[in-house]
């Protein structure tokens, strides 16, 4: 069902844990429909991505995208990170199946919320980026386990 | 390789398979034929008729084989809804029922039926006070399934079977899951129609079978021949047939170790990993259980990584995940138990047979403890929960 690069980022996925300090987090995705994921990134004052991090629940495809989209923005400037779409990830992980397509999206916007949030804190506007959709929080009842 | 699946398949068993080899290869006549290769098939669907019927306390010619139970299901409850529409259109399952019935009810609902879905416990059992109170002048069908295919509970069929009974309304029973594993007695649980399958037993696929109460006005499915007094046209899978009897017979005789043995491990593996794996939610009832059932949802963590990681190790086993369903929504009946989404979409199905061992068991335990800890460790929901927990 899986390509052998996505069972390769979904068996030893890259980047994976959190920054301290990080530049920018954004987290996408709801556990309605069973993905979420949250991308941190360490930006540096001339604007390249040093470090790319990423935890995720979801599938298969939802922790191979994570890996796949850190690695791409990693050492890149924000205008390239803002060029590293849904389609580029698929491309790198050599195809998605169609049910999982969904996956790659979520990393896409991941990187945007988290590049969103590192211009929310710095004042700043990157031109092409608009305020992200999250709605991880889905509202219903804690309860104890 | 560690197969824990048993509710999707069962290995076909030796026995059986040595039974059915002659009806490819020697007595391969059609059993509608006059001469006498056709009838040595005649005969031994007879027999195996008689046998099947015998397992469930019915007569031979109550016994209708079908394809599977996915075709005794959609024959009962379309037939029964047809047969009976004169006195109404109104139907009561419940949330829990496989999709072979509940896909069926949707079909019938877009035709003018009213169906009404019963709501189930935290443990998945119906509550035949709900029943009751559902029941309407224009009932004219109960279908509950005997047990749950993704959390093994047994659902109270005696008591739903004398509440069908005492209001003369029809009473379906899709007992796929339960036929071979636990007594079924369709006189004494009140069962006008029930479905079953012969590959959960260790049967042969593609054969199953629905029985129908003798003297109901059940009308036919399939049209096009004689075969099955009428009712299922279409040359007899003989070899299929076959098959599923000694399939039955097998699991007649193996019944009470099987089961105990089964129990044996199940509890054993339950026991394990409420102890081992925190944050952790058996699914369905404890005690009122298919003996090989163990499903576990596991919080923070997504059951298709845990497949795959599971896979990976060797051992097979399902989940109620969305995207192991092929579609964007976890299974329907962990829903209907009241568990959040993030818990159906981190549930694990592991289904056991007496051929497994309490060695896989440990070895079962061990891997999913170090993958859910993996999973875990890579969540933002664990990373959200662990800080919440320090504040």
């Amino acid at each position: 069902m899986y390509s052998e690069k996505v069972m390769d980022h979904f068996q030893n996925p890259r980047n994976v844990g959190e920054i301290e300090d990080a530049s920018g987090v954004g987290t996408v995705g709801n556990a309605k429909c069973g993905d979420i994921m949250r991308i941190f990134l360490d930006i540096d004052e001339e604007g390249i991505i040093r470090e790319a991090k990423f935890k995720t629940f979801g599938c298969g495809a939802a922790v191979a995208t994570s890996s796949m989209a850190t690695e791409l923005v990693r050492g890149r400037t924000i205008r390239e990170a803002l060029q590293v779409t849904n389609k580029a990830v698929m491309e790198a992980l050599d195809g998605l199946p169609p049910v999982k397509v969904h996956c790659s999206l979520l990393a896409e916007e991941a990187i945007h919320a988290a590049l969103w949030d590192y211009a929310q804190k710095n004042g700043i506007e990157i031109a092409g980026l608009s305020r992200p959709k999250s709605d991880i929080h889905e509202g219903e009842e804690e309860e104890n386990w | 390789m560690i197969y824990l699946d048993n509710a999707a398949t069962t290995k076909t068993a030796p026995e059986v398979v040595e039974a059915m080899l002659p009806y490819f290869t020697e007595m391969y006549g059609n059993p509608s034929a006059i001469y006498s290769l056709g009838s040595a098939g005649k005969k031994a669907i007879n027999e195996a008729r008689r046998t099947i019927a015998g397992s469930i306390g019915a007569g031979p010619e109550e016994i209708y084989f079908t394809a599977g139970g996915t075709e005794a299901d959609n024959w009962a409850v379309k037939a029964a809804a047809e047969s009976y529409s004169e006195k109404g259109k109104h139907i009561i399952t419940t949330k829990i029922e496989h999709h072979a019935v509940l896909h069926t009810c949707e079909y019938l609902e877009k035709r003018g039926y009213e169906v009404t879905y019963l709501d189930v416990d935290r443990d998945g059992i119906v509550d035949l006070e709900a029943l009751k109170a559902a029941i309407r002048p224009d009932t004219i069908l109960i279908s509950v399934m005997f047990a749950n295919n993704e959390i093994g509970s047994i659902e109270p069929i005696g008591e739903i079977g004398a509440i069908a009974k005492e209001r003369g309304i029809l009473f379906h029973t899709d007992a796929v899951q339960a036929f071979g594993q636990i007594p079924v007695n369709v006189d004494e649980l009140h069962i006008d129609m029930l479905s079953a399958s012969a590959h959960k037993l260790n049967g042969p696929k593609g054969i199953g079978m629905l029985y129908i109460r003798g003297g109901l006005k059940i009308r036919s499915f399939v049209h096009g021949g004689a075969q099955e007094r009428n009712r299922r046209a279409g040359t007899e899978n003989v070899p299929g047939i076959v098959g599923y009897a000694a399939a039955v017979q097998r699991a007649q005789r193996l019944m009470e170790e099987k089961g105990r043995r089964e129990r044996e491990l199940r509890d054993y593996l339950i026991d394990r990993i409420e102890k081992e794996i925190p944050y952790c939610r058996l699914n369905g009832h404890r005690e009122k259980r298919l003996p090989g059932n163990v499903n576990f949802s596991f919080r923070f963590v997504e059951g298709e990584s845990v497949l795959i990681m599971l896979d990976m190790k060797g051992i097979c086993a399902s989940s109620g995940s969305a995207c192991t369903s092929g579609s964007l929504d976890p299974s329907h009946v962990l829903l209907a138990l009241g568990l959040k989404h993030e818990e159906a979409h981190g549930s694990l199905r592991m289904t056991l047979s007496e051929e497994n061992t309490k060695e896989e068991m440990d070895v079962v335990v061990e891997h999913l403890r170090q993958i859910v800890g993996r999973l875990r460790d890579m969540s933002p929901l664990y990373e959200d929960f662990l800080k919440s927990q320090k504040v």
